[in-house]
């Protein structure tokens, strides 16, 4: 998924100087490849870009809802490959989190990043175990712990599976645009259920609720002429799963889509990109950014016509003074026929500035 | 004034340098200029009470068409955890397109400081020196954080430690501790973790010891300042007291007329502190213009070289200014005081009457009072130094000038009594003078013996500490060539590899090598200079001062700061944090060293390589052949590294531009001198028209007597001579008492070093014998008035 292909390049850090790059070969995604568990839960160092980004929903124990949101990517720079400092910036880790309190308005975030090394930042191979200073995100089992301390908040999740992993795209192979260079390897793990605890303004509480992993990595940039997209990744209430994505070019015309559903039963299937459309309903504006986002939609997925509600206008996160990124990263609802069917996130990026990548 | 305003101009500057510097950091983990093992950051940063720690390796580079003196301070840093820690030092690079710009090893990113002195821009490519080798870098941006006036460059930190050779090794950790942790609470605890001469310090010491280096300096040109200002308010009181003096007839009409006393005095002190403020007015004025000069020229340490790489801007300073003003303003009341209040008392009748003036200004002083002036400035020798300045020094100085000054006027009825009662008309005339109305050769002659002796004590002081530099230069160079790798000792060096082919270059006889390193010994003082080289057994290639004493352990050279500092003492253990381990070493004696005022350590370059595995040097002196040309050698041992790379100089060279160096640093003490000579020649000429108009029924007198105008010339010019002449005698003696106190206590305690004292007779002689010449001159000049006007006319004024 190039969203966080687009995140790491907005890292400031993060994406990649093509010439930089030019002399480091990074693995290829390759099709015909079979995603291994638990190996490929692990982190695969020699593609360039790597993410696990879990997003969900929290209950407080009064009942109010929070959205969360912590995501790890790895990159590998292409700088440094023969250095022998101990500090050579071959792998880098960053980590973003946030998150959403309609009693707020308005997201709480914060990032770490740093290179490899001393101890300061690191990930594993065989499992999903990958950490920046004390913010860390690790596989216990089949299932999952965040962690993760900021001043404003923080909070400690234990995400239990419920299932194997769903493999997006073609088992795993995830295309993104018409041009077969532009993929990824992607599968997902929906319909997490949450506990632990969470720290808001002073006060830690008992949290439980839903939640939505992915993990990605991928070798390519971003096709040339994608001005951003738009994602999202629904828990249904029946138990179901829905993964759907577009790439919008510079007219906001779709250049790509894709989706994934996966049925209560665990059976999956994955949609080509004419039977996947969004189609915006009604725009907010950021009184900080000016940037105007589309809080409502339609996303039409073959015959099925669903409606996304935000839990909040307001989830624009604005990391400019330290990673440059604008983009709107929130909790959902997804509605059908006006009745909600599940809850999930929205990601929207590309809608300020056109986005550049390497 | 004018030194005042460059001298806020570059600490503001330097201080915000520093601010700039340490940025948020709570502590700042601090080493030797070698640096420490890179694995205490991890520990560092592992620690629950350290939110983040921002390695930093720095290093001082040249780069390719620099001056020699000129380097780059170069910071390698972790832009993750600098953004946390000290995010004004963030580089920016200039092509957002490149995003990993800021850790690619060729890149480097320039302050516009930096950019400006180097006349490069963003897209440029720069070479570094590292060792003996260039880098080639380009330049990817910008600092917008950093300073205006700071050249500053910064790079990744795993490209800094590759290019320049630091692998595993940084120079610094910043700091950023947890929320709820104090920076005093967690210092204990984290110095404990550390090896040896790895220290933990506050980030505002390193402002402290940049302010103490420079403040004594400071200080003594703060000091000279105001020996010239109080120069200067000497001569507006004897201006003053003289014009009054002169105005005692009007005054008495006035009186006579009616006006109240209580008016009167107001109206006088009204007049004096008019003057003086205009007077105030126009010397902040020509302050700021001197301080402007200065700066542009000189920089703003002017010309010590304590701030090098910053451009101080001048900023006018109102408090300041408002200060020097009023000072102004106090001479000129204090000035009409006393005569306001004499004119105010004494009846007029008796003041109408003529001949009166002489009255004033008698009297035989107060030499009691000025012996035991000159008594207690020998008791404030002994004071030690008050938080690092030598203010029992300056207190002996103000002693020693004041007590002459109230001593003067038996000085001067001694001389006048000395002096032979014959000889032509006017000369007796003159001597005539100064024994019936010493008071007023005394006003003139105080003004002369407070700038003379200020005059002669620098000129003795800096004669001396030439004279030593020089001898010490000559010790400490025995060589026939030098050859360093360059001026910055962090990131040029020869390498093993280098110094076997120096060695074996044709012509050469043998070669010594040096290696600087420093050490941190106490948390909140300077680094000391550790300096290796070969030192024979007995200490005697050193410029030794008192005895040498051998002992078991491998021995240790201290520079005097060390003793003052430090409290080291010959013959004494002491525990030196070498390579991270503490090593007991012998201190085997005292050496003289100019160079260094934070103290510096020799150590036998064999014992240095033994005991810290370094190997690399910084500088090689060379001893040639016999038979060997020293072009050839030069231009040999230039040609094994790239052009510019490698420094050749030889010892005369050295000594030429170190005392270049020295000049240039005393070139600010000499413009004072003069300004205060200059003042003393005012005070000479102003008294001197001042007393020759209140004179002028005397002149009449004369003339009437039979004495010719040119006669009457020659009484004035020897009245003047005699004046100065009794204030230069009494300047120089105080002088030469002024400038052993400076040799022996100010700059002791101020940049803990002796020198031999060595006293410029010639030119003190030349400068006395000038001065009354100049006096004498400047007595006739200012009675030219008096004497032109007509002998009877004078003469009627007297009814």
């Amino acid at each position: 998924m190039q969203r966080r292909d687009f995140l790491v390049a907005l890292a400031g850090l993060g994406a990649f100087g093509l010439d930089a790059a030019a002399a480091v070969e990074f693995a290829p995604v390759l099709p015909g490849y079979r995603l291994a568990f638990p190996a490929d839960h692990g982190a695969h160092p020699d593609f360039r870009t790597e993410w696990w980004y879990a997003t969900g929903w929290l209950n407080l124990p009064e009942g109010s809802p929070l959205g969360f949101q912590i995501t790890f990517f790895r990159v590998r720079t292409g700088i440094g490959e023969e250095n022998a400092s101990a500090f050579a910036p071959r792998q880098l880790i960053l980590a973003h989190a946030a998150l959403a309190d309609p009693a707020l308005g308005h997201l709480r975030h914060d990032e770490r990043s740093a290179r490899l090394g001393f101890g300061r930042a690191g990930f594993a191979t065989d499992q999903t175990k990958v950490w920046v200073n004390d913010w860390r995100f690790e596989q216990q089992g089949d299932n999952y712990r965040a962690e993760v301390r900021s001043a404003e908040f923080a909070y400690a999740l234990d995400l239990v599976t419920s299932g194997p992993p769903m493999l997006n795209g073609r088992a795993g192979f995830s295309t993104k645009a018409a041009d077969l260079r532009h993929t990824s390897y992607y599968y997902s793990r929906p319909q997490l259920k949450v506990d632990g605890m969470v720290m808001l303004a002073g006060k830690t509480r008992p949290v439980s609720g839903q939640a939505w992993l992915d993990h990605e990595w991928s070798s390519e940039a971003l096709a040339p002429g994608a001005q951003g997209w738009d994602w999202i990744g629904i828990n249904l209430a029946d138990g179901s799963a829905l993964m759907a994505f577009r790439l919008r070019g510079a007219a906001d015309t779709a250049l790509w889509s894709a989706a994934t559903f996966r049925q209560a039963d665990g059976s999956t299937r994955s949609f080509p990109p004419e039977a996947v459309a969004f189609e915006a309903l009604r725009q907010w504006r950021s009184p900080r950014t000016g940037i105007a986002y589309p809080v409502e939609w339609r996303v039409r997925l073959e015959q099925r016509l669903f409606r996304l509600q935000v839990l909040m206008d307001d989830q624009e996160l604005d990391s400019r003074r330290s990673t440059g990124a604008i983009y709107w990263e929130g909790a959902v609802r997804l509605l059908e026929d006006d009745r909600e069917v599940g809850r999930g996130y929205l990601e929207m990026t590309g809608y300020g500035e056109k986005m550049r990548l390497g | 004034m004018a030194v005042q305003a460059v001298h806020e101009a570059a600490l503001r500057e330097f201080e915000r340098g520093l601010r700039t510097m340490a940025g948020a950091a709570d502590l700042q983990v601090v080493g030797p200029r070698g640096g420490f093992d890179e694995n205490i950051y991890a520990q560092l940063a592992g620690r629950p009470e350290v939110a983040e720690a921002s390695p930093v390796l720095e290093l001082q580079v040249k780069w390719a068409g620099s001056e020699s003196e000129e380097t780059l301070q170069v910071l390698g840093i972790d832009i993750f955890a600098l953004a946390r820690v000290t995010p004004v030092l963030l580089p920016k690079p200039a092509s957002t397109a490149d995003r990993l710009a800021s850790l690619a090893e060729d890149n480097v990113f320039l302050s516009r400081a930096a950019q400006t002195a180097l006349g490069r821009q963003p897209g440029d490519e720069i070479e570094l020196q590292a060792g003996t080798q260039r880098r080639r870098f380009r330049i990817a941006g910008d600092i917008p954080g950093a300073a205006d006036n700071r050249r500053l460059a910064v790079m990744d930190i795993a490209a800094a430690q590759a290019h320049f050779g630091k692998l595993g090794r940084l120079s610094r950790i910043d700091l950023k501790l947890a929320d709820d942790v104090a920076p005093a609470a967690a210092r204990p605890a984290l110095q404990a973790m550390l090896p040896a001469g790895v220290l933990i310090e506050v980030p505002e010491a390193s402002a402290e010891q940049a302010g103490n280096l420079s403040r004594a300096y400071r200080v003594n040109l703060t000091l000279l300042a105001a020996i010239a200002l109080l120069t200067g308010g000497f001569l507006v009181f004897s201006a003053q007291a003289l014009s009054v003096v002169r105005r005692r007839t009007e005054f008495a009409f006035l009186r006579a007329l009616g006006l109240a006393r209580r008016t009167l005095f107001t109206w006088l002190l009204a007049e004096g502190a008019i003057v003086g403020l205009a007077g105030g007015i126009v010397g902040v004025i020509l302050g700021q213009a001197l301080a402007w000069g200065a700066l542009t020229m000189l920089g703003g340490d002017l010309g010590a070289g304590y701030f090098s790489g910053l451009q101080p801007t001048l900023q006018f300073q109102p408090l300041a200014s408002a200060v020097y003003v009023a000072l102004g303003l106090l001479a000129g009341v204090a000035g009409a005081w006393l005569p306001a209040r004499e004119a105010a008392t004494v009846s007029p009748a008796q003041a109408l009457k003529a001949g009166g003036e002489t009255t004033l200004l008698g009297g035989r002083g107060h030499p009691m009072l000025g012996l035991g002036l000159l008594a207690a400035s020998l008791a404030a020798c002994a004071i030690p130094p008050i938080d690092g300045l030598p203010l029992g020094g300056y207190l002996a100085v103000a002693c020693l000038l004041a007590g002459s000054v109230l001593l003067l006027p038996l000085v001067a009825a001694g001389i006048a009594r000395l002096l032979p009662e014959r000889g032509p008309v006017p000369a007796r005339l003159a001597a005539a003078r100064l024994v019936a109305a010493p008071g007023h050769a005394v006003v003139a002659a105080a003004g002369v013996l407070t700038s003379v002796a200020l005059a002669a004590a620098m000129a003795i002081m800096v004669a001396s500490f030439r004279d030593s530099v020089d001898q010490w230069l000559h010790q400490l160079l025995p060589a026939d060539i030098y050859l360093r790798a360059g001026q910055t000792q962090s990131s040029a060096y020869l390498d093993e590899a280098l110094q076997v082919q120096i060695s074996t270059v044709n012509g050469v006889d043998r070669s010594n090598f040096t290696r600087h390193a420093n050490l941190r010994l106490a948390a909140g003082k300077a680094p000391v200079a550790l300096i290796a080289r070969t030192i024979l057994a007995d200490g005697s290639n050193l410029p030794l001062v008192g005895p040498v004493r051998l002992g078991e352990q491998p021995a240790i050279w201290i520079s005097e700061a060390m003793l003052d500092l430090y409290g080291w003492r010959v013959g004494q253990t002491v525990a030196l944090p070498l390579a991270g381990q503490l090593v007991e070493l012998h201190v085997a004696g005292i050496w003289r060293d100019y160079a260094r005022q934070t103290g510096a350590i020799m150590i036998d370059l064999a014992d240095y390589r033994r005991l810290t595995g370094d190997r690399l040097a910084n500088d090689a002196g060379i001893y040639l052949a016999a038979d060997a040309n020293t072009e050839q050698v030069a231009a040999a041992l230039t040609a094994m590294a790239g052009p510019g790379v490698l420094e050749i100089s030889r010892p005369g060279e050295i000594r030429a531009l170190t005392l270049k160096i020295f000049d240039r640093t005393f070139a600010v003490t000499y413009l004072l001198e003069a300004v205060a000579i200059a003042i003393g020649l005012a005070g000479v000429a102003a008294s001197f028209a001042a007393l020759a108009a209140a004179r002028r029924r005397e002149f009449g007198m004369l003339r009437h007597l039979g004495l010719s105008r040119r006669q009457i010339g020659w009484m004035l010019a020897q009245e003047g001579a005699l004046a100065a002449g009794v204030g230069v005698a009494t300047g120089l003696l105080a002088g030469g008492a002024i400038g052993l106190v400076l040799i022996e206590v100010v700059n002791r305690q101020s940049f803990h070093w002796s020198m031999d004292l060595h006293v410029p007779w010639a030119s003190l002689a030349l400068f006395a014998l000038g001065l009354v010449a100049l006096a004498a001159l400047a007595a006739v000049l200012a009675g030219r008035q008096a004497m032109r006007q007509d002998a009877v006319l004078a003469v009627r004024e007297d009814w």
